[in-house]
């Protein structure tokens, strides 16, 4: 065990991966000389060479469609996006390309393509670099989609992306690189809690908080603050994003009663909707209200002094809790954007 | 145009070239515009210098000599029986083609075929290019190369069950190297050039590995429409740069679709290759010759260490751009019949006769082995049968993913609901019995 940051983290885990298999490469703008705008591939380019450690041109379709001639070939590329609001122009690379080549292929062609993609805001970026595009991934029938919000699970899960057969969206919460923690980088993966499993981080009784990535800490400091008031708040950190695991939220709502969905992507058709219809249709006898969501708004990332006003913080957190608990009016559409809820006379 | 095998070639070919080329006002070979509807597209460039084409047989089945191709032509110019069993077997690939083409074409006008791309009028730029290849080289098309997949091994039985809509791919790519067909179009030159470099990178880490001819390459081939894709211009970067064993197989048939060439380029599709530090070369696609000299010269180059090359095939599609097309809405008759001329089948065939080596006899087998063929796809096609409903979820992952799991199961589980209404019922409840009827 060492104390690393979740950057550091992500390295150690991409280091690992490149000496326990030789096919393993990392792909990416600035990654190799530079060793990435956030230093996630500091000093691989020096340990493998700049044939596994590859600077690529400035073109993220470039990116996506060589890496899939790599892995058809048999290597597993690692690419990094260098901003979540780059990921776009590589759209038809990921979804019609990657995403579906398998099944094209009746199963001869195995993609084992891992795409990091820094991703959600908060640290005052420039227009473009705080997107939370995981609905569009989620969506996408033969990715897999993960959001890491711990060191541990930074180098773990980004073990466990490389080594899995399908292309897997790895997100990592940039506001979280500095995020520290003990880690164990060469923990046996078959030890690992497997990468489609949601985690329990705080147990409760009252409420079920479900989220992911970068607001996995604020729904934490949530469930404190609302323990102080008496609420207990059970904290799900979502880790897979597609796909979900329903049953773990399930089996926690089928004691609370009560469902609160925080992310930060914009709440239409995002991950909060397909949540609370799943936990909806499997627990409806278990629910004491209407699930809840808290997320960004359905307008494009706002410039960066207003942000706070896009990201869920740990009061909209609580005041969806208060929600769920009826201690504020249901009906009102409040700060939370809780969806009005039309009640019957 | 940069230093090239083609800049020798053409001067010396500027004599085949114009005497195709030559006055004929309605040759569209040249994409300065002549099939541009406002001829104001290629105005003010050197076409003397772009427009140049290389070629060995010109129309008129006449061989013409150039020693900057020719030496990649030592084999089937050696006049021995090995040397003519090769050109018999380009005539008889480009032959089976066109056969295998006009069944498919007549398949989807019966109903058998959902949709056919047919290929009439590009079978020399196809056969010759695909006989240039090694068998560890690896093909990403695009989905009217049914002639390169004849060559690389594909049987006529696994060309048409894509468009009678049963599957998304007719073959293993690995087993005949040569990867699924691409519908997006350009996308697979990524790909191209993403398995190049891992050539490279194999090469790097079993330096013995590699015949004493050079690494593998691979041939990425692509239409004329597909220039303006931006995934085709990245591909062109990423491969230049890297220095990837990748030939660029563009063949250019005039027509995307509706829209002319000139709606592309303004410049030759080959003098693209300049700006991104490649090598381009424009040949005669109706010359099958010509076509196997460049492409054997641009492997070559990729597997020598020399990166990539762009090759123009000039040619033309003589049909509609799939079954579903009329091209009679945009472009006219009188061109269409030039095109005529220049077939590449028939040239071959002239200077075959001429020289000997196609008898009547060898003409006859050819045929015959073509009608073999047309009629092996055609009761392929036919016997083909709906995959049953549950494979929508086969190969979706390669791991277990129990959410699609589940879904699959709840669907087979309403499926088998209905097995109790029919008296035919499918035993297994597996949901064959509702997808049947």
């Amino acid at each position: 065990m060492t104390t690393l940051t979740l950057a550091k983290a992500l390295n150690a885990g991409l280091r690992r991966a490149m000496t326990d298999d030789p096919t393993v490469m990392v792909l990416g703008e600035d990654i190799g000389r530079l060793g990435g705008v956030y230093r996630v591939t500091d000093g691989l380019q020096d340990e493998f060479g700049t044939r596994r450690v590859v600077d690529t041109p400035l073109a993220e379709s470039g990116i996506l469609g060589t890496a899939i001639g790599l892995a058809y070939r048999g290597y597993r590329p690692v690419v990094e996006i260098q901003f979540d609001g780059f990921v776009y122009v590589a759209f038809d690379q990921i979804v019609s390309q990657l995403a579906k080549m398998r099944r094209r292929t009746n199963g001869a062609v195995t993609l084992p393509v891992t795409i990091r993609i820094p991703v959600a805001g908060g640290i005052g970026a420039a227009e473009h670099h705080s997107e939370s595009p995981e609905a569009y991934f989620a969506h996408t029938a033969g990715l897999r989609v993960v959001s890491v919000a711990t060191p541990q699970d930074a180098a773990t899960v980004l073990r466990q992306a490389i080594a899995c057969d399908d292309p897997v969206v790895f997100f990592e919460p940039k506001r979280r690189y500095h995020l520290k923690g003990e880690v164990d980088a060469d923990l046996a993966l078959a030890d690992a809690e497997p990468m489609g499993a949601a985690r329990v981080v705080a147990a409760g009784d009252d409420v079920t908080l479900v989220t992911f990535g970068s607001l996995v800490g604020t729904a934490l400091d949530a469930a404190v603050a609302a323990s102080d008031d008496g609420v207990s708040v059970e904290v799900i950190d979502l880790r897979s994003l597609s796909p979900i695991d329903h049953e773990r939220v399930a089996a926690s709502v089928r004691r609370t009663g009560r469902l609160v969905v925080v992310h930060e992507g914009p709440r239409n058709v995002g991950l909060g909707a397909e949540i609370a219809a799943t936990v909806t249709e499997r627990c409806f006898d278990f629910l004491e209200a209407p699930p809840v969501r808290v997320t960004g708004h359905d307008v494009p990332y706002p410039p960066a002094r207003l942000e706070t006003h896009q990201v869920p913080d740990l009061d909209r957190i609580l005041d969806g809790v208060d929600r769920v608990l009826g201690r504020v009016p249901l009906a009102a559409a409040g700060p939370a954007g809780a969806a009005r809820t039309e009640v019957r006379a | 145009m940069p230093d090239t095998m083609g800049r020798s070639a053409r001067g010396d070919l500027s004599r085949a070239g114009r005497a195709r080329t030559g006055n004929d006002t309605t040759d569209t070979t040249d994409t300065s515009g002549a099939t541009s509807p406002d001829g104001a597209v290629g105005s003010g460039r050197d076409e003397k210098v772009d427009a140049q084409v290389v070629g060995l047989l010109d129309a008129d089945g006449v061989r013409h000599r150039d020693p900057e191709l020719d030496r990649w032509l030592a084999d089937v110019d050696a006049g021995t029986d090995e040397a003519d069993a090769t050109l018999l077997r380009l005539y008889s690939d480009m032959v089976t083609a066109r056969r295998l083409d006009t069944e498919a074409t007549a398949l989807q006008r019966q109903g058998e075929l959902a949709l056919w791309p047919p290929l009439l009028g590009q079978e020399a730029a196809q056969v010759g290019s695909a006989h240039a290849m090694r068998e560890d080289d690896f093909v990403f098309s695009s989905y009217r190369e049914h002639a390169v997949a004849l060559v690389r091994g594909v049987t006529p039985q696994q060309l048409t069950p894509v468009w009678r809509g049963v599957t998304a791919s007719g073959w293993d790519p690995y087993s005949v190297g040569m990867a699924t067909p691409q519908v997006i179009i350009g996308a697979q030159t990524l790909h191209a050039v993403g398995y190049g470099f891992g050539i490279l990178c194999d090469a790097e880490r079993e330096p013995a590995g590699a015949p004493g001819d050079g690494t593998a390459a691979v041939v990425a081939y692509f239409g004329d429409g597909a220039i303006s894709q931006g995934d085709v211009n990245e591909a062109f970067v990423f491969a230049a740069t890297w220095a990837t064993p990748v030939v660029f197989f563009c063949q250019n048939n005039q027509w995307a679709i509706s829209e002319p060439v000139a709606l592309q380029s303004p410049v030759p599709l080959a003098a693209r290759a300049t700006g991104f530090g490649m090598p381009g070369v424009r040949v005669d696609g109706n010359d099958v010759l010509a076509v196997l000299a460049v492409t054997r010269a641009a492997l070559h180059r990729a597997r020598t260490g020399g990166g990539p090359t762009l090759v123009e095939a000039v040619t033309y599609r003589m049909g509609p751009h799939t079954t579903a097309d009329d091209p009679t809405r945009y472009r006219d008759a009188d061109e269409v019949a030039a095109w005529a001329g220049r077939d590449p089948v028939d040239r071959f065939a002239t200077w075959l006769r001429a020289r000997g080596t196609l008898t009547d006899e060898a003409e006859q087998r050819t045929r015959a082995a073509a009608d073999d063929a047309a009629a092996a796809l055609r009761a392929g096609c036919i016997a083909t049968v709906d995959p049953p409903p549950l494979a929508i979820f086969d190969e979706v992952y390669a791991e277990p993913h129990a959410g699609l799991a589940a879904q699959r199961d709840a669907y087979a589980q309403y499926l088998g609901s209905f097995a109790d209404e029919d008296e035919h019922a499918d035993a297994a409840g597996d949901g064959v019995t509702r997808g049947a009827r």
